[in-house]
């Protein structure tokens, strides 16, 4: 199918179904070249900086018309490539198959920092990333064509990359022509104006995802499949008990292994290299270390209590001074404490990375295949764990298994790092699944929350207390802590501890991490920029040192901290026999906030009546509602769920039947794809809500696999998924990846509730906590 | 170290690894494929599945001596994005995958069952895929594209 073709479809209102070329192939008209693959174009190093503000870091207009981007943003499975080809082909009004996208590579492309945390929309979309550049590069094509076609820019239309005069369509001149395989020169430009929403006919469309073909077919090239010319592989051997030190390792043990095996040690990193995989395996499984005693783990069983007794850094979001006057005047004060555990990021695949280092110092360079989330902090890393100058590395981006965060991919970056050094050839590392678990990812960290609130004679809330604990240890490693994440620490980079400090009240307020509910007003000084009512509100979070590495897993603290206030938020309903639906909505006044709970529940038939539901029986299996909401991270994507449970209150196994999830997050760059990502957020949130815990015992984490870390799998009831969308088009672009998740542990406990009159305050929504929910009961 | 002679995709190869390899290091190594994938190398997510005589196994503890001579096919087996097998094509139309790392997994079994049951239920389906794991839980799109290509076959 021509170019011309493929535009005459998509202007026919085809561009949903992608675009076939010959009958029944997959290919959607894109072309070939996806982001960071292994062929490195560039001349080597020193690599130059590539500026953020300059339209050529972005993009790149040949002789043949072909348009290259580079982006700082990258692909994860989680579709953003599709909307970057889309946000391409609308601003430059260029078909899909003319266009090459390469995403984070520090050699090529723009450094915008780290691709997660829900802000792929805002960077991208917001006045300094690729759209703006885009929008920079049309001006000056169409100044350029004014002036080659003497006409007006305002009488001129482009179409397919060729701009023509609108009165007269044969007086026309290509990009390529006006570019001449030339550079722009220019920087990007607040002043160019972006294509308004309003106008937009590919973003918003449900177009095909330009990866998937590749890969139901086997045919793409993940991180885990890198191919390096004279690669080697490695395996990391790593301590047996958290903190164990390195006392001796005994070479000769691996002494009569096939593969020329090689030992790595550097104080407490211990690796192998082989010919093979497998014989790198069995040189790991083989080698005889000595290691220290690790340090002695608080018990799981009184963790929650040992968190509040810590040293602690503290924060408030929000310190209306009244709040415990309010809460003396109340007629009634509620109160309740929630528990929320470690949990993984448990990718599918253990990480992997390919790096090939030559030297050490000022002369010594490398190359990393990393599905790190970020290519330039890990680039600067890096360059401290190795001591090579960060010029002279260059990291390149290539997808693994979805990551929801911080899991294995940068340990296992520096881990291929330091064995390449070693022995001076590129070599491949991939975690075994224990080593991913245990001693490569960074847990989303456990959280202990007290929630109290005052209600007057109306039934309306005019207090909101919230304090909680939760703790940090390391995190996204960068230049300046590349001992953050597990292997810098293990070979001797340091991680910094958690200092304790006393809370300030704060300058402005900034729910980043939604310690603030949603129905407080958010007031700091004379401004209040919260999406509710209540004024006296105070919430105050304290960070404990972490005996386990932490960082951001999927809606991170953001989840914890909603499921306590929307837990809370029930309660409170309960308690003054308010319908839960009508109740958010008197204290709301965010009117985003208030359509999506609208848009949930009425999709969802919501029943108005208070919890529990009158009629249930105490025994057998009952069926209840239950519903949460949030603003993500205070600005970031407006969300809500309603779920619908059976319990059975014999075995007390809870049966979630359906999921309603709706969101709001601008304009929709499309729509297919952001019901994609609420789906897999709504389940990924069920698995974590009723199944998901790190366990250790007093010296090691044995939480090691998928048996002894428990999520849900295909076999197991499969919930009903709805999704509700709500389009604004004359808002800026939000977040998609990670709202509906936040939601659901709430959403599930409030349903139980509903159903049972038994209320969960503590996740995972074990079978034996469903039975003592239920024994607690008034009776 | 012995020679094996593999029969994968419809063409032999010729390998000289330890017999106790797992078939899939072979396959990703040897062989340069990118279907099954390495998840867990416990037998415990799918990620690594392969046909061996029309059957799933998991080629991550499945000795490379045991699959000698017989009839290995991953999904590059099944077609190409520019041929693409139905089940396939099913994937795309239902556009169910996120990640895509899970796929050797839910695809064969799912393909397996379905040949077999081309009026297989809903919770049939599911139930075919028991134990396997989809991490970005990609399952409601999954299972619409596995309905969608026991639909062509009745057809």
């Amino acid at each position: 199918m021509t170019p011309d073709a493929l535009s005459a479809l998509e202007r026919a209102g085809f561009s949903r179904r992608g675009f076939l070329k010959g009958a029944g192939a997959l290919i959607v008209g894109y072309s070939a070249g996806g982001g960071g693959m292994i062929q490195a174009q560039n001349s080597g190093p020193p690599y130059p900086a590539v500026p953020l503000n300059q339209v050529d870091s972005w993009v790149v207009i040949g002789r043949d018309e072909r348009i290259t981007v580079y982006s700082g943003k990258c692909e994860f499975g989680q579709g953003f490539s599709t909307v970057q080809y889309q946000l391409i082909a609308e601003e430059l009004s260029v078909p899909f198959d003319r266009i090459s996208l390469i995403f984070c590579d520090t050699a090529r492309t723009p450094d915008q920092g780290v691709t997660s945390g829900s802000q792929s929309h805002f960077a991208e979309f917001g006045p300094n990333g690729l759209r703006q550049a885009l929008a920079t590069a049309r001006a000056a094509l169409f100044q350029k064509a004014s002036e080659r076609l003497n006409v007006p820019m305002d009488e001129l239309t482009v179409q397919d990359g060729m701009i023509s005069v609108t009165a007269d369509p044969a007086k026309q001149v290509s990009y390529g022509s006006l570019v001449a395989g030339g550079r722009f020169n220019l920087t990007l430009d607040a002043r160019a104006q972006p294509k308004n929403p309003a106008e937009y006919r590919i973003l918003g469309d449900s177009v095909w995802r330009h990866d998937l073909p590749e890969k139901v077919t086997g045919q793409f090239e993940y991180v885990q499949n890198v191919r390096v010319p004279g690669m080697l592989h490695g395996k990391a051997v790593r301590p047996p008990v958290v903190g164990a030190k390195v006392v001796s390792v005994d070479q000769n043990s691996v002494r009569g292994l096939s593969g020329n095996v090689r030992v790595v040690v550097k104080n407490d990193f211990v690796g192998v290299v082989a010919d093979k995989e497998w014989q790198a395996i069995k040189a790991a499984q083989t080698l005889r270390v000595t290691w220290s005693q690790g340090v002695t783990l608080p018990n799981q069983d009184e963790f929650y209590d040992y968190m509040r007794r810590q040293p602690t850094r503290d924060a408030y979001v929000v310190r209306a001074p009244d709040v415990d006057d309010m809460l003396k005047q109340a007629k009634s004060v509620v109160s309740a404490t929630y528990l929320h555990p470690y949990q993984m990021h448990g990718s599918l695949a253990s990480s992997c990375a390919v790096a090939d280092v030559k030297g050490t110092g000022a002369s010594g360079t490398a190359t990393i295949w990393s599905a790190t989330q970020g290519v330039y902090p890990q680039r600067d890393s890096v360059a401290v764990v190795i001591g090579i100058p960060r010029e002279n590395i260059r990291v390149i981006f290539v997808e693994g298994s979805g990551c929801y965060g911080i899991n294995g991919a940068d340990t296992v970056s520096y881990d291929a790092a330091l064995l390449s050094q070693a022995v001076g050839k590129p070599v491949r590392v991939q975690l075994t699944r224990r080593d991913e678990m245990v001693a490569g990812e960074n847990y989303g960290p456990a959280y202990v929350s007290d929630l109290k609130a005052g209600v007057d004679d109306r039934g309306q809330i005019i207090a909101w207390d919230y304090e909680a604990w939760t703790l940090s240890k390391g995190g996204r490693p960068n230049a300046n802590n590349p001992g953050n994440i597990i292997t810098g620490a293990l070979v001797g980079l340091p991680t910094p501890p958690i200092v304790p400090a006393a809370g300030n009240s704060p300058n402005n307020f900034n729910n980043g991490g939604n310690a603030a509910s949603s129905y407080g007003a958010g007031c700091v000084g004379a401004t209040c920029s919260g999406t509710g009512t209540i004024r006296s509100e105070r919430a105050l979070t304290h960070t404990i040192q972490s005996p386990f590495y932490t960082g951001p897993l999927r809606s991170p603290n953001r989840l914890q901290n909603t499921f306590a206030h929307e837990s809370f938020m029930d309660e409170v309903a309960a308690s003054v026999k308010a319908d839960p639906v009508e109740y958010r909505l008197r204290h709301l006044s965010d009117a985003r906030l208030i359509d999506v709970v609208n848009a949930a529940a009425q999709a969802a038939n919501w029943e108005t009546r208070p919890s529990p539901k009158p009629g249930n029986s105490r025994t057998g299996v009952v069926s209840g509602r239950g519903i949460a909401c949030v603003l993500y991270e205070g600005d970031n994507g407006y969300c809500a769920l309603v779920a619908e449970v059976e319990v059975d209150q014999a075995s007390g196994i809870i049966t979630v039947k359906r999921l309603v999830a709706s969101q709001d997050s601008g304009p929709i760059s499309n729509p297919d794809g952001m019901r994609n990502q609420m789906e897999g957020g709504a389940l990924q949130g069920m698995s974590r809500a009723l199944r998901e815990e790190v366990r250790w015992n007093d010296e090691r984490i044995i939480s090691a696999d998928w048996r002894t870390y428990n999520i849900a799998r295909f076999g197991e009831y499969l919930p009903i998924v709805e999704t509700v969308l709500v389009n604004r088009l004359d808002v800026p672009q939000m977040g998609a990846g990670e709202c509906t998740i936040t939601v659901v542990a709430a959403a599930i406990g409030n349903a139980v509730y509903d159903a049972t009159g038994g209320r969960l305050r503590q996740v995972p929504f074990t079978t034996a906590r469903v039975l003592a929910a239920l024994r607690a009961r008034p009776s | 170290m012995a020679e094996f002679s593999l029969k994968v995709n419809g063409r032999s190869h010729k390998v000289d690894v330890d017999p106790e390899t797992p078939l899939l290091f072979v396959l990703m190594e040897d062989l340069r494929l990118n279907g099954p994938k390495f998840g867990c190398g416990l037998s415990q997510c799918g990620s690594c599945t392969v046909l061996l005589d029309g059957e799933p196994i998991r080629s991550c503890q499945f000795p490379t001596s045991d699959a000698a001579g017989l009839d290995i096919l991953t999904i590059e087996g099944l077609g190409t994005t520019e041929n693409p097998h139905p089940i396939q094509t099913a994937f795309i139309e239902e556009q169910a995958v996120q990640c895509g790392f899970c796929i050797s997994g839910i695809m064969l079994y799912g393909k397996t069952y379905i040949d077999k049951n081309p009026n297989a239920t809903r919770e049939q389906i599911i139930d075919s895929l028991n134990g396997l794991l989809c991490r970005c839980y990609t399952h409601t799109r999954m299972i619409r594209a596995l309905e969608r290509y026991a639909r062509g076959l009745r057809a």
